[in-house]
């Protein structure tokens, strides 16, 4: 039955795409073979660009975001300046369109003039994606800590562990594996917004599917683009999905698909 | 130093002789087509809806607005829809950014005037008019910088170049120049020129015109290094939907003012003559 249904749909979604009145027009200039093998060699290269920045900031994001969620729900009242400040961090960088942010890192930067800052665009985009994907991961940090039952902590500092060390060894590791399956998620969301960093200049893959595009007026290199895009994203995706799953299983007692 | 008064003689003969050639070929093949104005195949009938990019620059555009007449795409659009026999009130211009300007299914616009260099590859998915413009590169620095007195584009190679996507300046850099690290690439020409002004890059190269635009205001500090040609010439046409009614029409409008010299007379005011820039080679 499931087979059925599923042939009718995807082969009349197919039936309607071929049988379009711009089918013929669409097939030339998304789906052009002679333009996907002209683009193709030069992509694997470009897409190690993404690649390196996404894996470099994903290591940033994750301790950058976790180190604010933990400044934001400690309550020491010394830290209230750090709170505060991370607070307004957090709220600044969710605030504004990462695309504005990227201007203002890239090209705000170095024309403070300062010799020891860095004025290597991918360096310069990397920081801004840092900045901006570390507020929003440390908010699922911190959704992550505030959903740590008080009792726990309680245990702990009854049983004489400090405060730091009930954080440490009881809080944090729980949380954190709570929050895997949103963590992977943003990161899915980091992997496609790591291609902004063309803006600033340096030629990753969406950029250069866009010059081969620009000068053929032809769409197939973007759809070569997008495939080899899959080739990581679908992985990472099955991934979350089995995450997501696996932490049903553990905190529910209960299998969902 | 290059001796610059042959340069300026040759070039200029070069353009006359290719006005001439431009001005022979489209008048026979489009002759055919009935141009009277009630028959043209409009967007919207009774004006004809003319695009280009937003912002739109000087010298093809002033103070971005192209419907006041000034700048040299806004004259010679006007001159085109002149010669179809549209007066300035029936004249709309719409924004059409470059990235959707070649995009398939029907188009927002009559034509679009907004820089754009015919290529066969591009021909097989718009129009194009016969050329109204032949523009030479220019490489740009900032005063002192190493490659200020480079004399030629091998003495080029090693700069760190910043262009814009989807221009021919990005070809030619990477056809010509072959620099040894790859080009940064903008979104914008406004990019590319804070990426220079900020010393993100070495040089970048602009068509001529714009090149004079750039360094008499925008980059105070900018100078124009040399001139060379892109691979094949840097033609610009106007840009219409792919097997348009209005092409043929266009090409004979286009012929009409090169043969009458309106062509040469707008081009003379808005665009500074390239003679005095050193050629590289």
């Amino acid at each position: 039955m499931s087979a059925t249904s599923t042939v009718v749909v995807i082969g009349g979604l197919v039936a309607a795409l071929v049988l379009s009145p711009g089918w013929r027009t669409i097939r030339q200039t998304y789906l052009s073979w002679h333009y996907f093998r002209q683009i193709l060699p030069s992509l694997p290269g470009a897409f190690w660009l993404d690649a390196r920045i996404f894996l470099i900031v994903e290591a940033v994001v994750l301790a950058l975001g976790l180190l604010i969620a933990v400044v934001r729900t400690v309550r020491a009242p010394v830290l209230f300046p750090v709170r505060l400040a991370c607070a307004a961090f957090v709220d600044l960088m969710r605030g504004i369109p990462l695309l504005i942010l990227l201007y203002v890192v890239g090209f705000g930067v170095p024309a403070l003039g300062f010799s020891f800052l860095p004025t290597d665009e991918p360096v310069l985009a990397g920081a801004a994606l840092a900045m901006c994907y570390s507020a929003y991961v440390s908010e699922v940090f911190r959704a992550g800590i505030v959903s740590i039952h008080p009792s726990q902590p309680a245990a702990a500092l009854a049983l004489g562990l400090t405060r730091p060390q009930a954080l440490r060894h009881v809080v944090v590791p729980q949380a954190a594996r709570r929050v895997v399956p949103p963590l992977l998620n943003d990161f899915i969301g980091l992997t496609k917004d790591v291609a902004l960093v063309s803006v600033l200049g340096p030629q990753e893959i969406v950029r250069v599917a866009q010059i081969s595009s620009d000068f053929s007026f032809n769409y197939t290199p973007y759809i070569a683009a997008a495939a080899i895009y899959l080739l990581l994203t679908l992985p990472l995706i099955r991934i979350v999905d089995r995450q997501q799953r696996r932490a049903l299983r553990r905190q529910n007692a209960v299998v969902m698909l | 130093m290059k001796p610059r008064t042959t340069i300026a003689a040759a070039l200029a003969g070069m353009l006359s002789l290719a006005a001439v050639a431009l001005a022979a070929a489209p008048v026979a093949s489009s002759a055919a087509t009935s141009c009277a104005k009630a028959s043209l195949a409009l967007v919207h009938a009774g004006q004809l809806t003319v695009a280009t990019d937003a912002p739109a620059y000087p010298p093809y555009f002033e103070n971005n607005k192209p419907a006041n007449g000034k700048g040299f795409e806004s004259a010679v659009a006007y001159a085109i829809a002149g010669q179809l026999g549209f007066g300035a009130g029936q004249v709309k211009w719409t924004v059409e950014p470059f990235n959707a300007s070649f995009a398939p299914g029907p188009k927002s616009f009559d034509f679009d005037i907004n820089e754009i260099s015919i290529t066969p590859a591009r021909a097989k998915a718009v129009d194009f008019s016969t050329p109204y413009y032949t523009n030479p590169q220019a490489v740009i620095v900032v005063k002192g910088s190493k490659f200020a007195h480079a004399g030629s584009l091998a003495a080029l190679r090693s700069a760190k170049f910043g262009v814009q996507v989807g221009t021919t300046s990005l070809a030619a850099v990477n056809a010509q120049i072959r620099p040894t690290q790859s080009p940064q690439v903008f979104n914008s020409s406004n990019d590319v020129v804070t990426a220079l002004r900020e010393h993100l890059v070495d040089a970048i190269v602009v068509d001529l015109a714009t090149g004079f635009y750039l360094t008499s205001g925008e980059i105070p500090h900018g100078v124009v290094v040399g001139q060379f040609s892109a691979s094949g010439g840097d033609n610009w046409g106007v840009l219409l939907s792919h097997h348009s009614k209005l092409t043929g029409c266009v090409d004979q409008a286009l012929a009409k003012l090169r043969s009458n010299g309106t062509l040469s007379s707008i081009t003379s005011r808005w665009m500074q003559s390239g003679a005095g820039v050193p050629v590289l080679k």
